[in-house]
């Protein structure tokens, strides 16, 4: 299996550029063939990840394993470095998973226009920038990973979206190119300070960690983390570059606003883990009080927002903005238990919020209208089964106790409690309280949200009108998410025995 | 004096093809085209003259005036290749809009010889001349649609602009003679280190760049691009911002470089506000053109702000940041000139049926056209800087020259370049969005989209090749020569 372990990486990356290639090359009119592809294709890459579950040594988590290491761009010194540790895996195995069930989803439902074969295309592509991020170990590699999934999501959302397409769509690329053109500045400058001469520079994400601290140090480091961080906070997106994000994933269609929030968003909290902490831990510090304190900003305006929205979808984004609050308050505390807290949270938030929007879509497929007000009530008894998973969702998303949702906003805040030595105790206890308060929002508008959408008469504009209950391929679809929201709510271990040996590796002796 | 014939042979062939294409042109009364089928054949020809160049290490001959070294190659590839795409562009379009299709190609050839000599230039004089080759037949076959009023005015903006940018030059060389006693680019050099910092001479060496300054439409010598693209015919204003601006930025990259790295401390800083005036000014005109062909016209005077970044990075003191911001510029002109010829290509194929070339005419390209769409959109968005593909890494490498300086004017710059980055990326993004987003006009579904000649549809085929492969593997083109002989010679 030695061959399988250096290539099941590249396997799992780039099997769905080549199965977007094979898409293409295929005649549209061949619909049904083109769609089963697609979930072949990602079925294929889902078997490689499974493969890395399996064979993964989780007792080593800490250190990089399934690496490739080979010679790429030699005039610039970036090379073809990719890995997983305790930190990438569950996002890589998220990635994959969601994407081969936006697959399935896709089989029988599609978006406006339709056109499968472009869809899907894109939709591969799509995946190969996503599970690239996940697994780059150089910076560059990294950034263009990161960058390719700009074009195709920009096309999922501005063909099949919904009528502000146009807006959203380009809204969505100018500001994540602002940020990450500022991040690759920050790259570019890491690069030359690793090194006085140019042949031992290096791009190696693993290798700057080594030199991190001992070499940006001071103003040159904070700078730098100012312009990395950028890149990664709109993309997250940390309040105030929100505004891209309601948008986008309203206007995106059903598979793009899943993909958009379970792993897009993870991408920028990822970055922080993997690249700005360890790579500048001084800098770190010294940004930390003010990633905490946007991030419960994030928290408390998300669900304020949450509160005004008729939009069932938008009000979902909103509440993307509120649980990515708690993710980067998790960071910020620098501690091990905030940043296991993190990654979890972006798990759970992956699994759940993708289901959510999964749910708001399929709604709409129905209703033909996403508003709270026209639809008006009585869901649970117009659709029983589909009010039921509703109903699980949103309680999970509000961080019930033994659902998905709960472990990773209690964690960050049980960690902010007790922030690493060096930061404010009182401005992180502050913080924990008022992300406490916030916690209590979301569990309002939820609660709210499920009232005047499930509960209630069904207004006689719907009593007459036959609405199908929930559909095979969408129990196929969601039936994985479901299962994972329960044992990830029973079971925490599950993703919390992976990150934390990883992140007691990194970050126990950074921030001391 | 011995002249070493084999040194100059691509030049000798061309030359030899415009004569006999002029000619040729005389005897055929019908099928005109034959002009543009020999212009084809010798431009293959002066390819292999110049390919049986390349194993023989350094030539120099004229008393060293005119060297052959793998910097001149590079250039000369450069240019050979888009002179073959101008040429398969032309074919059909210069055919249906002229009669007078062998005088086009004696022009175009003509100026391409200019082209191949300005990188083997090594005196000021022959610099000039070369300059001067390019730019009098520019002038020309900027104004080949002489019933149209707009290409009248366009080659007349270009006639007047490039007659007094090279007097002003021209009088600055005249200077540097002055001073120096020299004509020789490595003679002034060491020359002008002893002159020091003379306010004539140092006046005099701006009044030179600023001659060259013009030729790659520099901001605030860019105006008469935009007009003059959007009057010349097609094909001209594809060999305009890629073939005739690579020439100027070779010449340029000669004086600065090599002729007057002493004045460096004079002129990178000037090059610094040059280059963020040009950006500013193209990408931010850019956004309001309603015209495929002046959009891009802004697009390449921005593209050439991006390519003026690492001459501000001239003066620095950092170990071979120098020969790292050369090398950047013959990178980024080789990746541009890739995709911005492709993109040409494109406009030309649909400019045969809608002349007008409005942006509009693109609206739903993307099902009038798929092929030609998907070939527009990698592109555009190559040249917006989109990994993967080869804008990116071009992008990259001025990103990183820039930075390695490690000074704190040149990062603000690097910074300014990301934000105009960004707009960039507005409008490319608009004209992609009208190819697959917008319904077609009625009046383009009637016109219909012309099919590309098997050879042309084989020339796009290959620059999208060309912009996929590079941009993944760049080190492709770069480790096949060391592009920065000339500087590290020195």
């Amino acid at each position: 299996m030695k061959w399988f372990d250096s290539w099941a990486l590249t396997l799992a990356v780039f099997l769905p550029l080549v199965g977007a290639l094979v898409l293409a090359a295929l005649p549209a009119a061949m619909d049904r063939l083109i769609r089963v592809a697609s979930v072949v294709v990602t079925f294929l890459a889902l078997l490689a990840g499974v493969a890395v579950l399996a064979r993964f040594d989780y007792g080593a988590g800490a250190t990089m394993q399934f690496e490739v290491d080979r010679s790429w761009i030699e005039a610039i010194g970036t090379r073809y470095h990719l890995g997983v540790d305790g930190i990438s895996l569950p996002l890589l195995a998220m990635s994959l998973l969601l994407c081969f069930l936006c697959a399935v989803y896709s089989t029988r439902i599609l978006p406006e226009p339709g056109n499968a074969r472009s869809f899907l295309a894109l939709l591969l592509v799509l995946e190969t920038g996503m599970n690239g991020t996940f697994a780059a170990l150089d910076l560059i590699l990294f950034f263009v990973f990161w960058e390719l999934v700009l074009v195709p999501m920009f096309f999922i959302i501005a063909v099949w979206g919904g009528p502000r397409r146009g807006y959203a769509s380009i809204k969505f690329v100018l500001y994540t190119v602002i940020g990450s053109v500022v991040m690759l500045l920050g790259f570019l400058a890491l690069w030359y300070q690793s090194a006085p001469q140019v042949a031992d520079r290096t791009f190696d994400v693993l290798a700057l960690q080594e030199l991190g601290p001992a070499r940006f140090a001071g103003t040159f480091g904070t700078l730098v983390f100012a312009a990395i961080g950028l890149g990664f906070a709109v993309k997250v997106p940390v309040w105030p570059l929100h505004t891209w994000l309601p948008d986008a994933h309203t206007e995106a269609p059903t598979v793009g606003s899943v993909l958009l929030a379970a792993v897009l968003l993870k991408m920028g909290t990822y970055g922080f883990v993997r690249i700005a902490l360890p790579v500048l831990p001084d800098a770190a510090r010294t940004w930390a009080p003010t990633i905490g304190v946007l991030g419960t900003i994030a928290i408390i305006y998300g669900s304020l927002c949450c509160l005004a929205q008729r939009d069932i979808k938008r009000l979902i984004a909103y509440s993307s903005v509120g649980h990515m609050g708690f993710v980067m308050l998790g960071i910020a505390t620098l501690t091990t238990a905030g940043i296991n807290a993190a990654v979890f949270g972006m798990v759970a938030h992956g699994i759940i919020t993708g289901m959510l929007f999964f749910l708001a879509g399929s709604l709409h497929d129905r209703y033909h209208t996403r508003d709270i007000v026209e639809i008006g009530g009585g869901v649970a008894s117009k659709l029983p089964r589909w009010a039921g998973i509703f109903t699980l969702s949103c309680i999970a998303s509000l961080g019930l106790p033994g659902l998905a949702g709960f472990w990773g906003e209690i964690l960050a805040l049980l960690a902010a409690w007790n922030p690493a030595p060096g930061l404010s105790v009182p401005l992180f206890r502050t913080l924990a309280v008022v992300g406490l308060i916030g916690t209590l929002l979301t569990a309002g508008y939820f609660l709210w949200l499920l009232q005047r959408v499930n509960l209630g008469r069904v207004p006689d504009r719907w009593s007459s009108k036959q609405l199908g209950d929930v559909a095979a391929v969408e129990y196929t679809a969601w039936v994985p998410l479901v299962l994972l929201i329960v044992a990830l709510g029973f079971a925490p271990r599950l993703v919390l025995g992976v990150t934390n040996p990883a992140v007691t590796g990194w970050f126990a002796n950074l921030f001391r | 004096m011995r002249i070493d014939f084999h040194a100059i042979l691509p030049e000798l062939v061309l030359a030899g093809t415009a004569l006999l294409v002029l000619v040729v042109d005389l005897f055929v009364e019908r099928t005109k085209v034959v002009a543009n089928y020999l212009a084809i054949a010798g431009t293959l020809a002066a390819a292999g003259a110049l390919a049986s160049l390349a194993p023989g290490g350094t030539r120099a001959t004229f008393g060293g005036s005119f060297v052959v070294d793998n910097y001149a190659l590079l250039f000369k590839a450069l240019f050979l290749g888009s002179l073959l795409l101008v040429l398969l562009m032309s074919t059909r379009y210069v055919s249906a809009g002229t009669s007078y299709q062998g005088e086009f190609y004696f022009l175009v050839l003509s100026s391409f010889v200019g082209m191949l000599l300005m990188p083997s230039s090594r005196d000021l004089l022959m610099l000039f001349l070369s300059l001067e080759i390019v730019s009098a037949t520019g002038f020309i076959v900027a104004g080949f649609r002489k019933g149209d009023a707009r290409s009248n005015e366009g080659a007349l903006k270009f006639l007047l602009i490039g007659v007094l940018s090279t007097a002003v030059m021209l009088f600055g060389m005249s200077l540097v003679y002055g001073f120096t006693g020299s004509l020789r680019l490595g003679e002034i050099a060491a020359r002008l280190q002893a002159v020091g910092g003379e306010p004539a001479a140092v006046m005099s060496v701006f009044l030179v760049v600023t001659g060259f300054a013009f030729k790659v439409s520099a901001a605030p010598f860019h105006f008469w691009a935009p007009d003059t693209y959007e009057g010349s015919p097609v094909p001209v204003a594809a060999y305009l911002s890629v073939a005739s601006k690579a020439a100027g930025f070779a010449g340029l990259l000669q004086v600065t470089f090599v002729a007057f790295p002493s004045y460096a401390r004079y002129w990178a800083p000037a090059f610094a506000v040059l280059a963020a005036l040009t950006m500013l000014i193209g990408n931010v005109v850019a956004l309001a053109q309603t015209n495929i062909v002046r959009l891009l016209a802004y697009s390449s005077v921005a593209q050439a702000g991006y390519m003026l970044v690492p001459f501000a990075v001239g003066n620095s003191g950092a170990p071979d940041a120098r020969s790292k911001a050369f090398q950047a510029v013959l990178i980024y002109l080789l990746y541009y000139g890739v995709t911005n010829l492709g993109a040409f290509a494109v406009v030309t194929l649909v400019s045969q049926r809608q002349p007008a070339n409005l942006l509009a005419d693109y609206n739903g390209l993307g099902r009038r056209s798929p092929g030609l769409a998907v070939a527009m959109t990698l592109f555009l968005l190559s040249l917006a800087g989109w990994p993967p593909f080869a804008g990116w890494y071009a992008k990259f490498v001025v990103f990183q020259s820039a930075l390695g300086a490690g000074q704190t004017s040149l990062t603000v710059l690097a910074v300014f370049m990301a934000v105009m980055t960004v707009v960039a990326f507005f409008y490319y993004l608009a004209v992609i969005g009208r190819m697959w987003l917008s319904p077609p006009l009625e009046e383009a579904v009637a016109a219909g989209v012309p099919s590309p000649s098997p050879l042309l549809g084989l020339s796009i085929a290959l620059s999208v090749a060309g912009v996929i492969v590079l941009g993944i593997l760049p080190g492709l083109l770069v480790q096949y020569a060391p592009l920065s002989t000339l500087v590290a010679s020195r």
